[in-house]
């Protein structure tokens, strides 16, 4: 429990929400990612380690991590109370996000007291870009399968394999890498290992993903005989799967140890029906038309389930049915959820729901446009809709394989 | 202010003692067997089931204290409405449920007590609300006289052989009032039983005209457009739980079949054409709980707010739309059983479709909940 009184939040809440008020970056003139997994461009990268910086700098990043790797070793509850504001005020994305919320707190948790003085401060700053070397191309969501050979030479590790939706692969100084040591070993996942490792060394070739918005954020990223120095495996061989699983439990934010910031911007169903409001069908305003308003308040009812089942989860008694079914499915609510309702956005827009980013004339320069066809990111990756409705029928109401 | 709004749900030891000992006895007194049993009788229920639950305080629940009821508030009615449509067990208990409530909440500075304390003891009652098939109309066509005569009919009046009291909804000189009238009072030809499809229920209409009612039996004044305003939204409330009970063990008699069914060498279930839509139904199952206990928490025994009111119409919505598929996809994956009176499938589909209409349907709430929503 947090020992930090409610005075004390409310003053530091006011405190930061006024730095993000008087901060709170202008229109750059060009789209802004909306989540880590969007970064194209240069330009867009550039934008974003600024402000990265900018927030680190005063202090509202990475408070909980220990003052001597660049935080500020307060109570994590700070920092929740920093990223609430952050999200309150529609500020951009901390986009250093594998640094920030996976590999940072890991090196945190785990890691030596070497990795944690060359690493942690550079994740903070955005002076170093991490990426995550998990998912393969032909393992996509088993990564027990992963394949990538790291084989020992000396004082090295020879790594020869491929990743796939590499975020920010291009862009990338390390990578935390899943590799195969053991091909030989009984069970699959005790053959693998993890790694710290440099990307820009000989060998590794990360090659960008152009995205079905025609933008650019992966790589698949291609190991050729690649040398990396064998300090950077992280605690032993064999010890891969375990650390892997490891850094997927900071997702629950600064209080289980991540640095803070957000990972991606909002979109409120508000903000749709805002977007709507100067809309015409048929000579009036689209919010006044039947049909679009039935469909609206279905989308409304669709995202207030989200967030009532969010509720319901935590009783017990109105959870005895099926214990498992709600935390289970939340992302095939959520991830669905969202997807519709980007749709939805473009599909109310008229002629404007033909346009595309780069049209003078699309609305907020095509930003539902380009919302919508990312929504895929999330209904694909981490197990397709498809599967997540396979294990819930086979796990939760016990149908058969 | 988002227009998600107001996200509370509060679950009370209350509450949960009451779901559990509620879901235990209509499991215990109404397996599916006994529901059949019940389909082609008279009354559509068991007398003896309905004393054992005046016995439990059931129909005094959500009363006051002071006419012998529990006082324990509308919340209440919730769980046990939903324990009732797991069972599909049928009865007098949701009619009686909402006439108490419109007689308490109808009744400030009048006194209904005599009433109120005869529902509380046990005394079936129900509400004579529509005059045709909208249920949307503010339009009241039944008519107290100035000679305290009623003129009118009413259809679809709940569970109306059972009760004791019938509460009529009716216009004076354009104002709504309550006529509240002993059974006795309606001759028998005056009333037709209606065929419902769904047979776990009864209905009657019933012409009310030239039944004289009592000076102090109208309910007049304010409170009386309120309550039936209110009425209207608890009905779709406690019927929205009721549904989802029900949605509950049809999707469970569906997943039972598939685990057991073979065709082409395989168990249904492994197909992913019955699987998916399974899934399907158990997050609407889902929705709809969250829903219900979410209306639940903001309805009191004081007038419904605009939060309560929006909470109560996304209940019934969501309940109405979710038992509807999950009762169609019951009856198209049971194959040929599931066109047969025998296989349960028809319980499910039949009552989906009385329950999609009860205190208006899902468009009807949607069409609603857009006004409070979009237009603010």
């Amino acid at each position: 429990m947090s020992q930090v009184s409610d005075r004390e939040k409310a003053e530091f809440r006011q405190q930061v929400g006024a730095w993000m008020q008087a901060n709170r970056p202008a229109d750059p003139g060009f789209l802004l990612p909306q989540s880590f997994m969007e970064v194209g461009s240069e330009q867009q990268l550039d934008f974003l380690r600024e402000w990265q910086h900018k927030v680190w700098s005063a202090g509202y990043l990475g408070m909980a991590w220990p003052r001597q790797y660049g935080g500020q070793g307060v109570d994590p509850v700070y920092q929740s109370i920093a990223d609430q504001e952050m999200r309150r005020h529609g500020v951009p994305i901390c986009f250093n996000v594998i640094g920030l919320g996976w590999a940072g707190p890991l090196i945190n948790d785990i890691g030596t007291e070497a990795e944690k003085a060359r690493y942690l401060k550079g994740i903070l700053s955005g002076e170093d870009i991490w990426c995550q070397g998990f998912s393969e191309p032909d393992h996509g969501s088993d990564l027990g399968s992963a394949q990538l050979r790291a084989r020992r030479e000396g004082d090295e590790y020879v790594l020869n394999g491929t990743k796939i939706w590499t975020t920010m692969g291009n862009f990338a100084k390390y990578m935390i890498l899943l590799a195969r040591t053991n091909p030989q070993a009984e069970r699959k996942y005790d053959g693998l290992s993890f790694f710290l490792a440099p990307m820009q060394v000989p060998g590794i070739d990360p090659r960008p993903i152009r995205k079905l918005t025609g933008e650019y954020g992966f790589t698949e990223t291609f190991f050729t005989d690649a040398r990396i120095p064998a300090s950077c495996l992280m605690g032993e061989e064999g010890q891969g799967w375990k650390i892997a699983m490891r850094t997927l439990q900071y997702e629950r934010g600064a209080e289980a140890g991540a640095a803070g910031g957000l990972a991606f911007v909002r979109i409120a169903i508000d903000d749709m029906i805002a977007e709507l409001a100067d809309v015409e069908r048929d000579g009036e305003p689209a919010l006044q038309d039947p049909a679009v308003r039935d469909q609206l308040v279905q989308m409304i009812m669709e995202e207030k389930a989200v967030v009532l089942c969010d509720r319901r989860a935590a009783i017990p008694a109105l959870t005895t049915d099926y214990p498992f079914s709600l935390p289970l499915s939340n992302k095939l609510r959520f991830t669905e959820s969202t997807r519709r309702m980007r749709q939805m956005a473009i599909n109310l827009q008229g002629a404007d729901g033909g346009l595309y980013v780069g049209d003078a004339a699309a609305r907020q320069g095509g930003f539902w446009q380009r919302a919508y066809l990312n929504s895929f990111s999330a209904t694909i990756g981490g197990g397709t809709s498809q599967v997540q409705a396979n294990i819930i029928a086979e796990h939760i109401l016990g149908l058969p394989k | 202010m988002s227009v998600i709004g107001n996200t509370a749900l509060d679950f009370t030891d209350d509450q949960a003692m009451i779901l559990d000992v509620a879901r235990g006895f209509c499991a215990d007194r109404s397996p599916l067997e006994r529901v059949r049993d019940l389909l082609e009788s008279d009354l559509g229920y068991d007398p003896a089931v309905w004393g054992e639950m005046v016995d439990m305080g059931w129909p005094g629940m959500a009363l006051p204290e002071a006419v012998g009821g529990s006082g324990l508030g509308v919340s209440v009615a919730v769980p046990v409405c939903e324990a009732l449509g797991r069972s599909l067990l049928g009865g007098p208990l949701l009619a009686t449920l909402l006439a108490g409530q419109l007689l308490l909440r109808a009744s400030a500075g009048r006194d209904c007590s005599a009433v109120l304390a005869a529902i509380a003891a046990g005394a079936p009652a129900t509400i004579a609300l529509l005059d045709n098939a909208d249920w949307g109309t503010e339009q009241i066509r039944c008519e107290l006289g100035s000679d305290g005569v009623l003129r009118g009919v009413k259809q679809q009046v709940m569970e109306a052989a059972a009760a004791a009291w019938l509460v009529v909804v009716a216009q004076e000189q354009g104002e709504p009032v309550l006529a509240v009238v002993p059974a006795a009072a309606v001759a028998p030809e005056a009333r037709r039983n209606h065929v419902l499809i769904d047979a776990t229920r009864r209905a009657q209409t019933i012409d009310f005209s030239g039944v004289q009612v009592a000076g102090d039996a109208v309910l007049r004044g304010p409170d009386v457009a309120r309550a039936l305003r209110d009425v209207r939204l608890l009905g779709g409330l406690l019927l929205a739980a009721e549904a989802g009970g029900s949605a509950a063990s049809c999707l469970d008699t569906t997943v039972e079949y598939l685990k057991t069914r073979t065709q082409f060498g395989k168990l249904i279930g492994s197909y992913q054409a019955l699987k998916h839509p399974c899934v399907e139904i158990l997050m609407a199952l889902d929705a709809t709980r969250s829903f219900v206990y979410h209306a639940a928490t903001l309805v009191g025994d004081g007038p419904l707010d605009e939060e309560a009111e929006i909470a109560c119409r996304m209940a019934k919505a969501q309940a109405t739309e979710t038992l509807k598929y999950a009762g169609d996809r019951a009856v198209q994956f049971h194959g040929g059983m599931g066109f047969t009176w025998e296989c349960d499938a028809q319980l499910y589909v039949r009552r989906a479709q009385w329950v999609q209409q009860a205190f208006g349907d899902a468009q009807h709430h949607r069409k609603r909940l857009a006004r409070l929503l979009l237009d603010r």
